[in-house]
């Protein structure tokens, strides 16, 4: 056992921080501070960076580095894209469609056919197109498989009519992978199907859903009598479930959030050798100090978790990695939200002002803090998590 | 990058398990707790035969010298097992600071008695303040002639009552805090066992005009702090291996109880707030077991692992507390009995938690570092 890069390793962690170092020199201040998902999806100049970034990291061939080369990929290891992610959290750069490159376009490279492989994976790899993932409704969250929009087959076409929502970046995409019901008189996870949906079919709408902040990041999207062809359809009809939980472990993998929150510590740390409270700097008390300390012993921690994730993937070791997946997500959002709430309790009255010169550290802990309870909701819920790391890692009985 | 164990690691952590279930399990410990020895000679003697005591030691000394990781595999079983030993004071924490601060005919001497078993040794570190931190030490021997005289009490010393000899932090004078050799039937010496919720070892030593020559120092006069740190350095993360190791076996023995209860004619595993406790116990020992074999290895590279360590530390202590304690509350009732073997590892929480420094110490470390900007934050 070792942990060590060896030279190439090391060489290609080099190439990343220097690309990523200059790149962001070019980044509007909103990438500086804000949550990420805000950076993207909420203002126009924080998109158009994401479109420029997504543009050279598909040049570089790095966006979907791990693909097989033929959909243009490079076939790298997974601990390549492990440093690549790190390098990319550190400096806090946009560029990588996670759910057409991460999500959607394994589950294609699995299931779909040649002319679909062909056809949908290219444009992910060159940069070209935006997803977003038509998985949630109103009355199906965490119990997805619940989910009633229906697809009903009418000769070459389905025709879709229900409400998607919490879609994230909806707004942004070109494209949306949805699960809805193929089968009207199915129940539960039986008679569901994956599609590829064309975000300009007719009948589709979009509705923004503001975040608490007022920020526009999720969505409802509305499908009324919209006509999908056949060819749109990924894997076989009614069998929309099984792809779906591959989709999910691909969710959840998510390398490089230990290196953000470690990022962020160093602000709050230089914020704290700055700032006087009380009489004294906040470095000097002796709370603030184990507070700090705490963060960064978890943080640690937790990366080399992920990075056991990364070699078990690497491995196929498939029993054990989806139970490690979920307690990555699990600790890496309820880490976040323990560092803004350190912050925030150190900066005392000013803990609460958004944004100007009052602001500690530009507001972004305050974003951070309305943003992250986001986090710990979506991409399966923390409460959703644990019931897979006990079933799958503990091996609890779960109650039909 | 390579995070599985080699065939060897593996076969020497099978095969360790396997002679301590065989030769120590957990009715043999509560046994052994109940005896003034608190340890087994017989079993200490097949302990030495296995390699385990001269295993961080390098040949010349009379050891084996393997690996850190080795070491780390050895104490991970010890800690399932609660096996009751003077391995930790032994070979560990006197082990580690001979090999830091002797000269090469102490270590000549005191390693290879170490290693074949014959000679057990005890740190003798608590004022009665019971600070920590090396630099807070008090005690001080007086010179006179050529040596020295100690008076003073040490307190929380492991394995005292069943030591040959003990390692004693106090000044020498003025030349500051040193290690002094010091055979424990020395005139002047009392050891007196006292009750602790591990039922271990633990000892006061009072010290009455006993007088040890010059050459009892470690080493040179003056080393005990910078010895003591990095000794304590390992012996942190070789405490956090027999937590994590308790960890494990908590989560395993936990959920085969939770899976077998049955209650309302379902086993208890099934609902909700008990998979939810295991799910964070789970995820406790998982980054707590990868960050120690992180920090082990960063060891055996020849890295600067001090920082590390303390984080480790910290992290460990508070998941090994988290861990039992959810451990025995899933058990009901039954966990709460000297027959249930899952309370072994909940009395242990406050034995194994100021070891080597409690989560503050090595906390306020971790700040130190980060404040300084000396922190590997990327």
């Amino acid at each position: 056992m070792d942990f060590k890069l060896t030279a190439e390793q090391e060489a290609k962690k080099k190439e990343y921080d220097d690309f990523f170092r200059e790149e962001m020199k070019k980044a509007p201040p909103i990438y500086l501070h804000g949550s990420s998902l805000e950076a993207f999806y909420a203002s126009e100049e924080g998109w158009a960076f994401n479109e420029y970034m997504k543009k050279k990291l598909a040049e570089k061939g790095w966006a979907t580095m791990a693909w097989p080369k033929e959909y243009g990929g490079q076939d790298a290891p997974l601990w390549q894209q492990l440093l690549f992610g790190e390098s990319m959290a550190y400096h806090r750069a946009p560029g990588i469609d996670g759910f057409g490159n991460r999500m959607f376009g394994p589950t294609v490279m699995l299931y779909a056919t040649e002319e679909q492989k062909k056809r949908i994976l290219p444009p992910i790899a060159r940069g070209e197109v935006q997803y977003c993932q038509g998985w949630s409704e109103p009355n199906a969250g965490s119990d997805l498989a619940s989910l009633r929009t229906t697809a009903i087959r009418s000769g070459d076409y389905y025709v879709v009519n229900g409400q998607k929502t919490w879609t994230t970046g909806a707004h942004r995409a070109d494209h949306m992978f949805m699960l809805a019901r193929t089968d009207p008189q199915s129940k539960r996870n039986a008679g569901l199907s994956v599609f590829n949906v064309d975000m300009k079919l007719p009948g589709i709408e979009v509705r923004p859903i503001k975040y608490m902040d007022g920020a526009h990041i999720y969505n409802e999207v509305w499908l009324t009598d919209t006509k999908i062809h056949e060819n749109e359809r990924i894997g076989p009809e009614g069998e929309g479930w099984k792809l779906t939980r591959d989709t999910m472990n691909f969710e959840r993998s998510g390398a490089g959030a230990f290196v953000h929150i470690l990022r962020d510590l160093g602000d709050v740390v230089e914020y704290a050798k700055k700032t006087k409270r009380n009489g004294r700097l906040l470095s000097e008390d002796p709370l603030v100090r184990q507070k700090i300390a705490r963060i960064y012993t978890d943080c640690q921690a937790g990366r080399t978790l992920a990075y056991k994730i990364a070699w078990l993937q690497e491995k196929g070791n498939l029993r054990f990695s989806p139970a490690a997946a979920s307690e990555s997500k699990v600790f890496s959002t309820e880490l976040r939200q323990r560092l803004a709430n350190v912050l925030l309790e150190m900066a005392g009255p000013f803990g609460q002002v958004e944004d100007g010169p009052w602001a500690p550290l530009g507001g972004g802990m305050i974003d951070t803090y309305q943003t992250c309870i986001g986090s710990n909701i979506c991409a399966g819920s923390n409460e959703i998590q644990r019931n897979i790391i006990a079933w799958v890692g503990v091996g609890l009985p779960r109650f039909k | 990058m390579d995070l599985d164990f080699t065939s060897e690691q593996g076969i020497l952590r099978d095969s360790a398990a396997r002679f301590l279930a065989n030769e120590c399990p957990y009715d043999r410990v509560k046994q052994l707790e109940e005896t003034a020895e608190g340890y087994d000679p017989a079993l200490w003697q097949k302990v030495a035969e296995l390699g385990w005591t001269g295993l961080p030691f390098p040949e010349e000394y009379g050891g084996y010298g393997s690996t850190f990781l080795d070491l780390v595999i050895i104490e991970e079983q010890i800690g399932k097992f609660v096996f009751p030993s003077p391995f930790f004071s032994t070979v560990v924490q006197c082990g580690f600071a001979i090999l830091e601060g002797g000269t090469e005919e102490q270590k000549a001497d005191l390693l290879a008695r170490i290693s074949e078993g014959s000679l057990i040794m005890a740190l003798a570190h608590y004022d009665e303040d019971g600070s920590f931190a090396p630099e807070l030490i008090n005690m001080t021997a007086k010179p006179e002639g050529e040596g020295y005289v100690l008076n003073g009490t040490k307190c929380i010393v492991m394995d005292a009552n069943i030591a040959h000899k003990l390692l004693v932090a106090a000044k020498a004078g003025n030349a500051g805090l040193s290690l002094f050799i010091v055979d424990t039937d020395a005139p002047g010496l009392t050891v007196t066992k006292i009750p602790t919720v591990g039922k271990d070892n633990t000892c006061v030593v009072e010290f009455k005009n006993v007088k040890v020559p010059k050459e009892a120092i470690l080493g040179t006069p003056g080393n005990g702090v910078a010895v003591l740190e990095k000794m304590y350095a390992k012996a942190a993360v070789c405490r956090c291996a027999e937590m994590v190791g308790g960890c494990k076996v908590s989560i395993d023995m936990t959920a085969d109880y939770a899976k077998q209860r049955e209650q309302y004619g379902r086993p208890i595993g099934g609902y909700q707030a008990i998979q939810h406790y295991m799910a964070n116990m789970l995820l406790a020992y998982d980054t707590s077991s990868n960050y120690l074999y992180r920090v082990a290895c960063l060891v055996d590279e020849g890295q600067d692992f001090a920082i590390e360590a303390a984080a480790l530390k910290a992290h460990v202590n508070q998941n090994f507390r988290f861990i039992t304690e959810r451990a025995v509350q899933i058990h009901g009732a039954i966990g709460t009995t000297r027959e249930a073997d899952i309370a072994l590892f909940y009395r242990r929480v406050f034995t194994y938690e100021p070891s080597c420094g409690d989560t503050e110490y090595h906390y306020e470390k971790v700040a130190q570092n980060l404040l300084k900007g000396g922190a590997q934050l990327y």
